[in-house]
């Protein structure tokens, strides 16, 4: 009995391994050029970093090829996993520099866009960020570049709108050890006080904590007029459910990454009023790449059993990859140092505006979308812009 | 701090103790009969997790509760069966190592079918009604919790002294091989064990994820390692200990953050592990074995 399980064991490794061999002998001599995409697809941000996967996985099916010296190559995307980990960030990032990759992609998270910097700084693989907001990020790194907006911009975007709705007191909540949620709860009471408000209470998590009630009850004694609190997509209907819980009534606002609807789904009617500033808005297309996005994106969510609503972070997997490839056309290339050069002066027609980088290699854009949650779901309130 | 905010913070602390408390048990238990730390418990936890919100989509709550609860211990036998019993005369590391790969493999497994995505935790609305009393907030769950560990840790006492199955249990942690020959059926008795520890373990899940209302694949291994402090804490192997140990730990993790030092709430647990293994290693009441030669 052993014996033939030992049998059969070996008998489906083999199998397996001709089939693996057979599929990599099938790569002829079509030209490729490797984008890796450096995403978490598992762990705290798992579920945006997949959100972002699949607006460059669409984009890849949108443009699947490109002209480099009049030859037509392949693009082909190598993904890997980054598990929102710093030390497994760097794992990542190497494991896409040794498949070859021409030019990177990601990460959804700003700790570990900051952690692999360095290592597409060494092997010079120009990398372009789609939603990791702190400046960390492409300071000093002439490598790392990104489509979106930044943290110290949002910070500001957000304190002025608090202000603006009358709030003179705020709460803000930050988690401990993450690069976007301190950096951006920073910035925000940076800005706040700035203005004339007071931060009346600052209160810290640890990542995977899942009860909030004692900070929350730390908070209800400050008696603040808003609550700050950007965090992960776990984090967010957590940290609202269990304020409405006990009774705490202010204003509940975060940044970029609360844009995602299975904060409605968990936080039900407690997320009502909840109010974040995005990248990307789905009913105001800004240019005519956005309007073919937008249908067509819709559809390839539903086929992948998304909800057809679609994340701003997709949005900008999207331009990201738009980016990498007119920077590989301009460069002429598939050498890093050759495409990192040719980025420095590209000008996208992105589906989240226009895509020009600065001296920093920052995407210059100065509006924000500001949404709230209404009737279980989001509704755009208004752009703001505020000069940098 | 006002009267107000400290007791709100009692009340959280005194409910998320009694949540350590009922999944601990399991750790004790298990180590008291097999001598093994079952790292796969914390898992088991978080497979209640998403039991329930399966069962709940399609059930009305009280049958939902009831097929959590009999999935869940059923889960916990099977695991004992096919990952534990093969290895019963093997030097106890193997089964250790053999837990900590089935933890793996829950783990792993619940994020390939569930996806790294938080699930929702569904509300069952009489535990979801919000209570207000003076200035304090509380939904009933979170009164629930401790009330609740208390009656079942109470109702564990009486089946492990008064009933035959319990009497069994006994003999078999005293000895093991000596418990077989006096004839009693050990594997009928470890099963029961499980079968026990698992079944808190699902209460516990209801209890915690009621009141933190989102499950992931990996929101068992953290809960599962503070308990695992909190039975060694009350001496493995006992259970009143570990009800203490998952009641301290609670309160004391809940008071640190409340003070603004949530950096160092998860270092105390692990702090508390290390210092009572070095000044004692048998725990508050956990009795001193005799080595047999």
């Amino acid at each position: 009995m052993k014996k033939l399980t030992v049998c059969l064991l070996v008998l489906v490794l083999l199998t397996s391994s001709i089939f693996a061999t057979g599929t990599t002998e099938q790569k002829s001599d079509v030209k490729e050029v490797v984008i890796g995409v450096f995403e978490p697809q598992t762990g705290e941000n798992g579920g945006g970093g997949y959100q972002e996967v699949l607006g460059m996985r669409y984009a890849n099916l949108m443009y699947p090829t490109v002209q480099i010296n009049g030859e037509t190559y392949k693009v082909r995307l190598v993904e890997a996993d980054n598990k929102s980990d710093k030390t497994e960030a760097v794992t990542a990032a190497q494991s896409l520099i040794s498949s070859g990759a021409s030019v990177v992609l990601g990460s959804y998270g700003s700790g570990v866009s900051i952690a692999a910097g360095d290592i597409f700084l060494d092997n010079q693989v120009p990398a372009i960020g789609a939603s990791c907001t702190n400046p960390q990020v492409t300071l000093g790194n002439d490598y790392y570049f990104r489509v979106c907006f930044l943290d110290p911009f949002q910070g500001t975007v957000m304190a002025n709108y608090a202000w603006q709705e009358g709030a003179k007191n705020a709460a803000v909540i930050t988690q401990l050890g993450d690069d976007y949620s301190s950096g951006l709860g920073n910035f925000f009471s940076r800005a706040f006080t700035k203005l004339g408000g007071q931060v009346v209470s600052e209160q810290q998590f640890q990542t995977n904590t899942t009860d909030f009630k004692s900070i929350l009850t730390n908070i209800k004694a400050a008696n603040p007029d808003v609550i700050f609190a950007p965090s992960s997509i776990a984090t967010a209907p957590l940290i609202i459910k269990q304020a409405r819980e006990l009774g705490l009534t202010a204003k509940i606002m975060a940044g970029d990454t609360w844009e995602n609807s299975s904060i409605i789904e968990n936080a039900g009617s407690s997320a009502e009023g909840v109010a974040l500033s995005t990248f990307f808005d789905d009913s105001d297309p800004a240019t005519a790449e956005a309007a073919k996005f937008i249908t067509g994106f819709k559809k390839y969510l539903v086929e992948n059993k998304q909800p057809d609503i679609i994340p701003a972070v997709s949005a900008l997997g999207y331009d990201a990859y738009l980016t990498a490839l007119q920077a590989i056309e301009k460069a002429n290339s598939t050498k890093g140092s050759a495409i990192r050069d040719a980025l420095v002066s590209v000008d996208v027609e992105g589906v989240t505006g226009r895509i020009v980088f600065n001296e920093n290699g920052d995407a210059n854009k100065d509006m924000a979308f500001i949404k709230t949650v209404e009737n279980g779901q989001f509704k755009f309130l208004k752009t703001v812009s505020v000069a940098n | 701090m006002s009267m107000t905010t400290i007791l709100q913070h009692c009340l959280t602390g005194i409910s998320l103790g009694g949540a350590y408390a009922l999944i601990a048990i399991g750790y004790t238990l298990v180590y008291g009969i097999l001598r093994l730390i079952n790292f796969a418990h914390g898992d088991i936890f978080m497979m209640a997790g998403y039991f329930m919100i399966f069962a709940l989509a399609s059930f009305p709550w009280p049958i939902a509760i009831i097929i959590t609860l009999t999935v869940t211990t059923l889960m916990g036998i099977g695991i004992e069966r096919a990952a534990y019993k093969p290895l019963r005369s093997a030097p106890r590391m193997s089964i250790m190592i053999s837990a900590i790969g089935v933890s793996y493999l829950l783990q792993n497994l619940s994020t390939y079918l569930f996806t790294a995505i938080p699930r929702g935790y569904p509300e069952i609305p009489f535990l979801k009604q919000i209570f207000q009393i003076g200035t304090i907030s509380a939904s009933f769950v979170t009164l629930l919790t401790p009330v609740l560990t208390i009656i079942l840790v109470i109702i564990l006492m009486l089946l492990v002294n008064n009933t035959k199955t319990g009497m069994a249990m006994r003999a078999v942690s005293k000895d093991f091989e000596t418990a077989q020959l006096m004839g009693i059926n050990i594997n009928r008795v470890i099963s029961a064990t499980f079968a026990i520890g698992s079944l808190l373990a699902g209460v516990g899940s209801i209890l915690y994820f009621t009141d933190r209302m989102s499950v992931t694949p990996f929101s068992g291994t953290l809960p599962g390692l503070k308990c695992f402090v909190a039975a060694v804490f009350g001496g493995i192997g006992n259970i009143p200990g570990a009800v203490i140990g998952g009641f301290f730990i609670g309160i004391v993790e809940t008071l640190l953050v409340a003070l603004g030092y949530s950096t160092y709430s998860d270092a105390f647990t692990f702090l508390l592990l290390i210092v009572m293994l070095l000044v004692r290693p048998t725990g508050l009441f956990g009795e001193k074995t005799v080595e047999k030669v």
